[in-house]
C-alpha cells in the first residue's frame, strides 16, 4: 500500500479538564474514503478540526505528507508551529462544515474564487473558469451572481463543496454536512459527495450519521467511542458484522430514530 | 408678519455660521473615523502594550466630558507644554475627533468580534493568512455592521460641534447667541430657529443612517 498522506500518532485532546480524545492513531492514505461514526460528544468533530488546524492537540503528532503539522524544528528543537508553518502544511486540506459558513458578503462565484486568487495567487481567468466548472458540477450553474442568503440549505452546502474543490485539495474533510439540512434536501448533497468520491482521487474523511451512505462510499469506517477508536475496518465489517456491543447499541439506537 | 420679518432677519445671520459648523463636522468626522479604525484594530492586536495603550486612550476619552477635553486642549495644553494646536478650528476638530474616535473604536472592535466564528474557520480552511482573513472576510462584514452606529455617532458629532462656540468659533450657535444678546425678547424664536437649523443639517445624516441600517441587515453572518 502507498505511504499514508496523514498520520495521527497517539493524539490526545482535552478541553480544560475534559479529556475528549484519548490516544488517536490513524492513517489516511491518498484517495482513501473514511467514514467516522460514533455517539454525540465522542470527539468526531474534534478529530478532523485538529487536522484543519482549527483545534490544537494537547499531545501527540499529526503528520501531513511527512511534515509534522503542529510542531516545527527551530534551532534543533521541536517547538509549537507558527502560523506560517501551519499555512505551509495545511495547503492541501479542505473542509466542509455543518453550517456551510459561506461568506455572506460575496456572490456564489466570488465565494469560490477568493481563496485561489488571494491564497494561491492563481490567474483570475483560470480560477473563474474552474469555479464556473465546479459550480456547474454541483448543479448551481445558474446561480453565479446570487448571494448565499438567496439559496436553500442544500444549495449552500453544494456551494461550500465547490468552494473547497476549487482549491484542489488532496484531503477533504466533511463534518456532518447534511445534519443542518431539511430532510428533503439531504439527498442532493449526498449525491454531490458520492460523485466526488467516485470520480476524484482525493482522500476524504466524512463524519456522518448517514449509515447507508457511509456503507456505500467508504473504504474504511471508524467507530469512535468516548475519545477512542474502538472499531475500524471496511464498512461491512464495522457496520454489518461487528460484535462490539457498544457499536451494536449505537447502530441499533440509530436505526430506530 | 412681524415674525416672518424676524425670521427673515435671523436666518441669514445663522447662515453665517454654517461654514464653521459644517467644516468642523466634516473634519472631526474624518479624524474620528480614522481614530476609530486605528484604535479599534489596535485593541484587537496580539501585542499587549499596543492593546493597553489604546485601551488607555479609549477609556480616558470616554470617561471624561467633551467640553472639559476641549478646554484642556484650548487652555491647559498650550500653557503646560507650550504646544499650540494651530487655530481654534483645529482645537475643536481634534477634541471632537478624538472624543468620538474613542466611542467609535468600541463600535469597530465590537463589530469585528461579532462576526461569526465560522467565518474565520472557513477562511482558515481555505488557507487564508491572518491578514487575508481580516481583509477579505471579517472586515467587510464588520463594516456593514458598523454603519448604523457610525451614522448615530455622526449625528451626535454634529450636535457636539456647537461646543466650539465656547472657544470663540463663529458657528451657527455663536451667531444665535450674538443675536440673542442684542435682542433678548427674540430669544425663543432665535433658539427655535437654531434648533430647526441643526435639524435640517442632521436630515441627510439621519437618512444615511437609515440606509446604513438596511445595508447592515444584509450580507453579514453574526453570532
Ligand atoms: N471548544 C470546545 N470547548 C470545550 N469543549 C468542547 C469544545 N469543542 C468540543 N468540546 C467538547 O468535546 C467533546 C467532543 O466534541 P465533538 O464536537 O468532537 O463531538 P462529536 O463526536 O462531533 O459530537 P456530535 O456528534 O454531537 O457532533 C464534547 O463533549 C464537547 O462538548
Ligand atoms: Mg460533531
Amino acid at each position: 500500500m502507498t505511504e499514508p498522506i496523514v498520520q495521527y500518532r497517539d493524539v490526545h485532546k482535552s478541553f480544560g479538564d475534559v479529556k475528549v480524545l484519548k490516544g488517536i492513531n490513524l492513517d489516511i492514505h491518498p484517495a482513501e474514503k473514511i467514514a467516522v461514526i460514533g455517539p454525540s460528544g465522542s470527539g468526531k468533530t474534534t478529530i478532523i478540526r485538529m487536522l484543519m488546524t482549527l483545534e490544537e492537540p494537547t499531545s501527540g503528532d499529526i503528520i501531513v505528507d511527512g511534515t509534522n503539522l503542529w510542531k516545527m524544528e527551530k534551532s534543533g528543537k521541536m517547538v509549537r508551529a507558527s502560523e506560517k508553518h501551519l499555512r505551509e502544511v495545511r495547503g492541501d486540506i479542505g473542509m466542509v462544515f455543518q453550517h456551510f459558513n459561506l461568506f455572506p458578503h460575496m456572490t456564489i462565484l466570488d465565494n469560490c474564487m477568493a481563496a485561489p486568487i488571494h491564497v494561491k495567487k492563481e490567474n483570475k481567468e483560470e480560477v473563474r473558469e474552474r469555479a464556473v466548472q465546479m459550480l456547474e458540477r454541483v448543479g448551481l450553474g445558474d446561480k453565479f451572481d446570487s448571494y448565499p442568503s438567496q439559496l436553500s440549505g442544500g444549495q449552500k452546502q453544494r456551494v461550500a463543496m465547490a468552494r473547497a474543490l476549487v482549491m484542489r485539495p488532496k484531503i477533504m474533510l466533511f463534518d456532518e454536512v447534511t445534519s443542518a439540512l431539511d430532510p428533503e434536501l439531504v439527498g442532493e448533497v449526498l449525491e454531490v459527495i458520492r460523485d466526488i468520491a467516485k470520480n476524484d482521487d482525493m482522500a476524504m474523511v466524512l463524519v456522518t450519521h448517514e449509515m447507508d451512505f457511509a456503507l456505500d462510499i467508504a473504504d474504511k469506517v471508524l467507530f469512535l467511542d468516548e475519545g477512542v477508536i474502538t472499531e475500524q475496518g471496511t464498512a461491512s465489517e464495522v457496520i454489518e458484522h461487528s460484535t462490539n456491543e457498544r457499536l451494536q447499541t449505537f447502530l441499533h439506537r440509530f436505526r430506530k430514530v | 408678519m412681524i415674525t416672518i420679518n424676524a425670521i427673515l432677519d435671523i436666518f441669514p445671520q445663522l447662515m453665517r455660521g454654517l461654514g464653521v459648523t459644517v467644516t468642523v463636522l466634516l473634519a472631526s468626522a474624518v479624524l474620528a473615523y480614522l481614530m476609530a479604525f486605528i484604535a479599534g484594530l489596535c485593541r484587537l492586536s496580539q501585542n499587549v502594550i499596543i492593546r493597553k495603550f489604546t485601551g488607555f486612550y479609549v477609556e480616558v476619552f470616554r470617561g471624561t466630558s467633551l467640553i472639559v477635553q476641549l478646554f484642556w486642549l484650548y487652555y491647559a495644553i498650550p500653557m503646560l507644554f507650550g504646544i499650540q494646536l494651530g487655530s481654534n478650528w483645529w482645537t475643536g476638530v481634534i477634541a471632537i475627533g478624538l472624543n468620538y474616535g474613542a466611542y467609535l473604536s468600541e463600535v469597530v472592535r465590537g463589530s469585528i468580534l461579532s462576526v461569526a466564528k465560522g467565518q474565520t474557520e472557513a477562511a482558515v480552511a481555505l488557507n487564508m493568512s491572518r491578514f487575508q482573513r481580516m481583509r477579505l472576510i471579517i472586515f467587510p462584514q464588520a463594516v456593514r455592521m458598523m454603519l448604523p452606529e457610525f451614522g448615530n455617532y455622526t449625528i451626535q458629532m454634529l450636535k457636539g460641534t456647537s461646543l466650539v462656540s465656547l472657544i470663540g468659533m463663529t458657528d451657527v450657535l455663536y451667531y444665535g447667541d450674538i443675536m440673542r444678546s442684542t435682542n433678548l425678547a427674540q430669544a425663543p424664536l432665535i433658539y427655535l430657529l437654531v434648533l430647526v437649523f441643526y435639524f435640517i443639517l442632521a436630515l441627510p445624516l439621519i437618512w444615511l443612517t437609515r440606509k446604513g441600517e438596511s445595508i447592515s441587515k444584509k450580507g453579514v453572518a453574526s453570532g
